[in-house]
């Protein structure tokens, strides 16, 4: 459809446009956002700093942020996604030739005000992008080679400056967010049937290559495989975290062991306990009913972006939607895997929850191009 | 782009399709974290709880403190002490460099404790304190506290260290503490975690070394919560330990002082032992040496002397040091041959000084004889050829069952680090260790206790008591443990016919009052407090016929070590005995001169619980017992390490 369309149908205008929100996903998200200030007040030691204060204040502004993006058309977004895609992979080149060095890689622009992760915006990006292109592409042609090429280059791309940062966790969810993109918009099954079969002999080929001068990943990713196949095998090393994590998850029985009582956490046996260890926190002091109650507000929040996203027959909108709740999906169910000890600790944080600013910040723009959608969706009158 | 609706519908139906086939997957996901999650907090949930509880807690031990011990009156001998030692807190030092430099000023410390220090605490958790200086003055402590603005970081702390206030005096008795070493944990099967704590200590030898397991006592215990790195938290609950049990000796500290002093300046040993309970009222070994030094970890210079000294001072020579008891042995021999009935107490034994048996000299200590000997005049002499004789008769077998019979030979049950087995010879035992037929010479010289015999001086002490009593009197060590009290061991009359016994000890009491008794210049003037002896010389070597011929053997001439061991043991009240009293002084010469005079004394020390009258001694000798009171009562008011310098200057 496009803008001309738009106007023969109901689309509000105006400050009406507020009435027609997703607003249960809005409190949805306040829910999620809340549940980790509580984690981030009790792995303080009680305390609103550092934390807490600082990820309610980066809420605030990401909420601003959402509301403003719902207040613009979808159609503007989608003209954007091409320039949004090239400023997010200049950027990344940018942090590869000049990025300051932190953790061990370089991930960042300093902006003075805030640290930006060019590979984070590039989450949203490249979903803006791959969306737009099945939206333009005619949907005859969506599995001819030469038009699956394009996409898979579109994604590649990132990926590869990702993983030269190196960024195992971001480079997994942009390959996946745009795979799954591709499949949504009908890309033959063949395809993905073929990247399954390729993708098993690349996983063999990393192996193989381990200890040579063509290895693929570095070192410390290899160890972070090893240990995630056998924690036990450094157990003060590596494999520290993923074991105090297992052992704060699980000790925290039923009901948990009561808020600001986990002893893991507060004697800090955790590792980056209030960043991609904090649900360890979560599930130690609240128990299963605690973990579960949180995971329920993620899977309702995937309901959500669904039904808004089946309701709307606009191509862009619908890939966009789902892009966008895969990549939320992506997100906590990585995370999840890790702390519980079912995938190896590769550094990607709890949406919504874990301390952290551009995670935030990225996701909340992400849900306001969502809203913008779902406002913007062509109603019958 | 515009699109038809057609393409528009088909679109959104494959979206919608594969989102829902994708959502479904994504439930799915969700639905195995569930599970995985319930496996982990439900399943498992106690197995990961004591994971978190191990990671949490942290037990430490409290080391109880050391049972004390105590002579029979009270006084104590073996006390816990508070030990002071600074220690420096790295975190809380700011410069720690500096802190020591100024801590120097008040302690006296050199480059290598401070280097010591600093390395210590480069290892450890900036948390952890590290000992600067051990067994600090209080002063200095006080003198620290004071300036603690000046000296951030640095603390005193207090702890238990064993010390000896009686020092040398029971050094062989009660032992000492040390480190715990590698070989002690190898010894022991199940090791107390207790010893595992630094600097903890157990005993080494004597005392302390046997009865170990009662003076330990058992570990309190500490609960904390650490942190990850090991910081302490909170204490979580704190259980204190039983502190181990006090231990009362038989021994008096009063007399064992005196003993100490009295034997100073030789090498020798000597028991005192009450002949009714068995008590050993005093053990002394000379020289002796201060316990505290080992406790205190001793220099390898004051070590090796004590391994050099040709006294031994290291040796407990009463229980442990074995000697042929010589001419104290021939009451076994005489008891033996009355009870066979070979001979009687009134039959007489020619002496000519010598006797020929199978072609063999024998010769008596006499070289004129003693005309004819009978029983009484054979003990107050000490004929030797009397024993020549009766040992013949009544053969080593029986000699050795009466030996037995009177204690010799026996490994007597105190605590302590080594008890001498003694040897009493038999024919069975000869063939098994020599390999070698018994020969009638073997009886001979085994009837005047010289040949094979050994006893130690504990075991002639124990000889004489039950010679004194007719009892099967124990030797006791240990009153009581913790109030308990240690049954005294009496295993009731011996078999031994009274008139016999009798006899024995009239020979025994002539030798000590009678005008030709061999040890008559030592007796106690009295009637109450007649005391009744027996001395013995016994050889460390063969008298050669040459020496023989020459008349040398003037134990003055010889060397240090070729003299003869002078023993002498003793009871009294000759009629109504309660003390028995053993000296053996190694190479002493003479037992009626080097051995029998001490006995004495400490007999007499023994009855008057303090310095006796003089009139308890002959009148013509109370001149010299005068100055040599005086010499002991100032000895004794020397502090302790005075004394052994003391000593060394008297020998």
């Amino acid at each position: 459809m496009s803008y001309l369309e738009y106007n023969v149908k109901t689309v509000p205008t105006g400050l009406r446009k507020v009435l027609y929100l997703n607003w249960s996903l809005v409190l949805l998200l306040i829910a999620v956002a809340s549940v980790g200030f509580l984690m981030l007040f009790s792995v303080a030691g009680g305390k609103m700093d550092p934390w807490a204060m600082a990820q309610m204040k980066r809420f605030a502004l990401g909420m601003f942020l959402m509301f403003v993006i719902a207040m613009i058309p979808i159609w503007f977004w989608r003209n954007m996604a091409g320039v949004g895609y090239l400023l997010s992979l200049v950027l990344l080149v940018l942090v590869e030739v000049m990025g300051s060095v932190g953790m061990g890689a370089q991930r960042w622009i300093d902006l003075g005000f805030m640290r930006l992760q060019p590979s984070e915006l590039m989450k949203i990006t490249l979903v803006m992008m791959l969306a737009a292109y099945y939206d333009w592409l005619d949907i005859k042609k969506v599995s001819r080679p030469l038009w699956v090429l394009v996409p898979v280059i579109l994604i590649m791309l990132p990926t590869f400056l990702v993983l030269r940062q190196p960024d195992l966790g971001t480079s997994i969810l942009l390959v996946t967010g745009g795979g799954v993109i591709m499949f949504l918009a009908g890309v033959s099954l063949w395809y993905f049937g073929a990247v399954i079969a390729s993708g098993v002999g690349l996983v063999t080929s990393v192996f193989l290559s381990r200890g040579t001068e063509w290895q693929l990943l570095k070192n410390y990713q290899y160890r972070r495989i090893d240990t995630f196949l056998d924690p036990s095998s450094d157990p003060l090393g590596a494999g520290y975290h993923i074991t105090q994590s297992k052992i704060a998850l699980g000790s925290g029985g039923w009901t948990g062991r009561g808020f600001m009582q986990g002893t893991q956490s507060r004697l800090n046996f955790l590792p980056e306990k209030h960043t991609d260890f904090i649900f360890t926190t979560l599930a130690e002091e609240f128990g299963f009913l605690g973990g579960a109650s949180l995971l329920t507000l993620y899977v309702l929040i995937l309901i959500f972006c669904a039904v808004s996203a089946f309701q709307n027959k606009d191509r862009f909108s619908s890939l966009l939607i789902l892009g966008i709740s895969v990549t939320f999906f992506l997100f906590f169910a990585v995370n999840m895997s890790m702390v519980m000890g079912l995938a190896p600790v590769v550094g990607v944080p709890l949406p919504m929850v874990s301390y952290g600013g551009s995670a935030m910040l990225i996701l909340l723009v992400g849900f306001g191009l969502v809203q913008s959608a779902h406002v913007h969706r062509a109603r019958q009158k | 782009m515009k699109r038809s609706p057609q393409d528009t519908e088909a679109s959104a139906r494959k979206i919608t399709r594969r989102g829902l086939f994708l959502g479904g997957l994504q439930v799915s996901f969700a639905a195995m974290l569930v599970g995985r999650m319930r496996y982990m907090q439900v399943e498992q949930a106690d197995e990961y709880r004591d994971l978190a509880e191990e990671n949490r807690v942290k037990f430490s031990l409290l080391p109880p403190a050391r049972g004390l011990i105590y002579d029979r009156n009270g006084v104590l001998i073996a006390g816990n002490e508070q030990n002071y030692r600074i220690v420096i807190v790295r975190e809380d030092a700011d410069d720690p460099e500096a802190v020591l430099n100024r801590l120097r000023k008040i302690v006296w410390l050199d480059d290598a404790d401070i280097k010591r220090t600093l390395d210590e605490m480069r290892r450890r958790s900036a948390f952890v304190p590290v000992t600067v200086a051990d067994r600090v003055a209080w002063e200095d402590v006080a003198e620290v506290a004071v300036n603690a603005p000046a000296l951030p970081g640095i603390t005193a702390e207090v702890g238990l260290s064993r010390s000896y206030p009686r020092a040398d005096d029971f050094a062989h008795v009660i032992g000492y503490v040390g480190p715990v070493s590698d070989y002690d944990l190898s010894k022991l099967e199940d090791p107390d975690p207790l010893l595992q704590i630094p600097r903890f200590q157990i005993g080494k030898s004597g005392v302390e070394a046997k009865m170990e397991l009662d003076l330990r006592g058992s570990a309190g215990t500490r609960e904390v919560e650490v942190n990850a790195v090991g910081r302490e938290m909170r204490e979580l609950g704190r259980e204190e330990g039983r502190a181990g049990d006090n231990i009362q000796l038989t021994v008096d500290a009063d007399l064992q002082a005196y003993v100490q002093a009295r034997l100073a300046g030789e090498s020798a040993a000597a028991v005192v032992m009450d002949t009714q309970t068995g008590d050993v009222l005093a053990i002394g070994s000379a020289p002796t040496f201060d316990p505290n030094k080992f406790v205190r970890g001793i220099s390898s210079k004051d070590y090796s002397a004590l391994l050099n000294d040709k006294y031994r001072p290291l040796a407990a020579k009463p229980a442990q040091g074995t000697y042929p008891p010589g001419s104290t042995f021939k009451m076994v021999t005489a008891l033996a041959a009355l009870e066979e009935g070979v001979i009687d107490p009134g039959e007489t034994v020619k002496c000519w000084g010598h006797v020929e048996v199978h072609k063999r000299r024998f010769h008596c200590w006499k070289r004129g004889g003693h005309g004819p000997v009978d029983l009484a005049k054979s003990l107050r002499e000490s004929c030797d050829i009397y024993y020549y004789d009766i040992a013949q008769r009544v053969g080593i077998e029986k000699i050795a069952e009466m030996a037995r019979k009177l204690g010799l030979g026996e490994r007597h049950d105190l605590p302590l680090s080594a008890i001498a087995q003694g040897l009493i010879p038999t024919k069975a035992w000869k063939r098994e260790a020599r390999g070698a037929d018994w020969v009638i010479g073997d009886s001979l010289n085994a009837g005047i206790g010289q040949g094979f015999v050994l006893a130690s001086p504990l075991q002639l002490t124990v000889m004489t008591a039950r010679l004194a009593t007719g009892q099967a009197i124990s030797p006791r060590l240990v009153r009581s443990v913790n109030g308990v009290e240690t049954p005294v061991r009496n295993d009731g009359p011996l078999e031994i016919s009274t008139s016999n016994l009798n006899a024995i000890r009239e020979g025994m009491y002539e030798v000590v009052n009678a005008r030709r008794g061999t040890a008559g210049r030592s007796k106690i003037v009295g009637d109450d407090l007649r005391m009744a002896g027996k001395t013995g010389t016994s050889q460390v070597r063969n008298i050669t016929a040459a020496e023989r011929a020459r008349g040398v053997f003037r134990n003055e001439d010889l060397p240090w070590e070729r003299r003869d061991h002078a023993l002498f043991v003793c009871y009294a009240p000759h009629d109504n005995p309660r003390y028995a009293v053993t000296v053996v002084v190694e190479h002493g010469g003479g037992g009626s001169t080097a051995a029998a005079p001490i006995a004495r004394d400490v007999m007499l020390q023994a009855f008057y619980q303090g310095k006796p009258p003089l009139e308890a001694y002959p009148a013509n000798q109370r001149g010299t017992i005068q100055t040599r009171q005086r010499d002991i009562e100032e000895m004794l008011e020397m502090p302790h390490d005075e004394r052994v310098k003391a000593a060394e200057g008297r020998a």
